[in-house]
């Protein structure tokens, strides 16, 4: 009936890979945040250290925090740089959500040593809304209801997402 | 739960604008009836916010979103003000839950509507999904898997 349109049923998540945002070593994990939400915050703050293999993944809440798509795509401005000016971004984003306007952004994007006018292209451009869409959609599939959101190969973690990724790294280790 | 292949229940509900909205207004539409226990409350709040994040893509598919709790037209009006909703929400407030029930939605023991899905066409209810656990929002993906069969 809808053949025509984007899919957007029932999938499990893609598997990490190539155009994913991975970081770190240990059990490999998926997580869904968004850059404005408080949770996403605290949990980001329990986790980011951690001895696993995260991949993050982008989902912009925009109706229920209309900064965050603004966020996302700043952050995959700075991917479109380097790869280490994404985690740079996506860090500072998490850790300092009081400092988010435009003029923050930019500060950001120079003290992390990017080019500012290609940041800025960049946040505004097509690919990059792309970028953080797919990310979303991927969620969604996977029956994404609220951030943050975890996934393993076995299936979505469940319950406190901090406690079950501390519970994963340890079991690796 | 209101089975797939029963006549749609009839109702005529206030929107969150104290405006009439009637399952006939749906005739020439798919209508997904999203049910709900209450406005604000911290689950509720990911429920609604997830579906209007994806409204866009239910309209193109000739459908049409409604929420329905049993909170009134003025905490609806609030509500979708406080989270940027533009979901229509309907307010089963009097004869309370009267909608919900109808639907198999209702929860008389708690006062409110479980958290569950109902999807309308031609006057006929062509799937339904109750969410098995309180705490647990259907995902949108549902509601895809249900308008792309």
């Amino acid at each position: 009936m809808a053949t025509d349109h984007e899919p957007m049923g029932t999938a499990a998540p893609p598997v990490p890979g190539e155009g994913d945002h991975l970081r770190g070593s240990g059990p490999e994990a998926i997580v869904y945040l968004d850059l404005a939400c408080p949770r996403c915050a605290g949990t980001w703050a329990e986790i980011a250290r951690l001895p696993l293999r995260l991949c993050v993944r982008h989902f912009p809440m925009s109706a229920k925090r209309p900064r965050s798509p603004a966020l996302h795509a700043a952050s995959e401005a700075a991917a479109a740089q380097s790869e280490e000016g994404f985690w740079l971004f996506w860090d500072s984003l998490l850790a300092d959500r009081s400092h988010v306007d435009d003029p923050h952004l930019w500060e950001r994007a120079e003290r992390f040593g990017l080019d500012l006018d290609r940041f800025q292209r960049d946040r505004r451009s097509a690919d990059v809304a792309a970028r953080v869409r797919r990310d979303f959609v991927s969620g969604i599939r996977a029956g994404v209801t609220e951030t943050p959101s975890g996934f393993t190969a076995s299936g979505p973690l469940r319950g406190d997402l901090a406690e079950q990724l501390r519970a994963l790294a340890e079991a690796g280790s | 739960m209101i089975e797939p292949g029963t006549k749609a229940p009839a109702f005529t509900l206030p929107d969150q604008d104290g405006n009439d909205v009637s399952l006939s207004d749906f005739a020439c539409r798919r209508l997904v009836l999203a049910f709900y226990p209450g406005d604000f409350s911290p689950v509720c709040t990911d429920q609604l916010s997830i579906y209007q994040e994806v409204l866009g893509e239910i309209e193109d598919r000739g459908a049409t979103l409604v929420g329905v709790s049993v909170d009134s037209s003025f905490c609806h009006a609030a509500f979708r003000e406080k989270l940027g909703l533009t979901v229509p929400l309907l307010a089963d407030f009097h004869p309370k839950g009267e909608v919900c029930e109808a639907y198999g939605a209702y929860i008389p023991e708690r006062g409110h509507a479980n958290r569950s899905l109902v999807l309308i066409e031609d006057g006929e209810v062509r799937w339904s999904h109750a969410a098995p656990t309180p705490l647990e929002i259907p995902g949108a993906n549902l509601i895809f898997d249900a308008l792309d069969a």
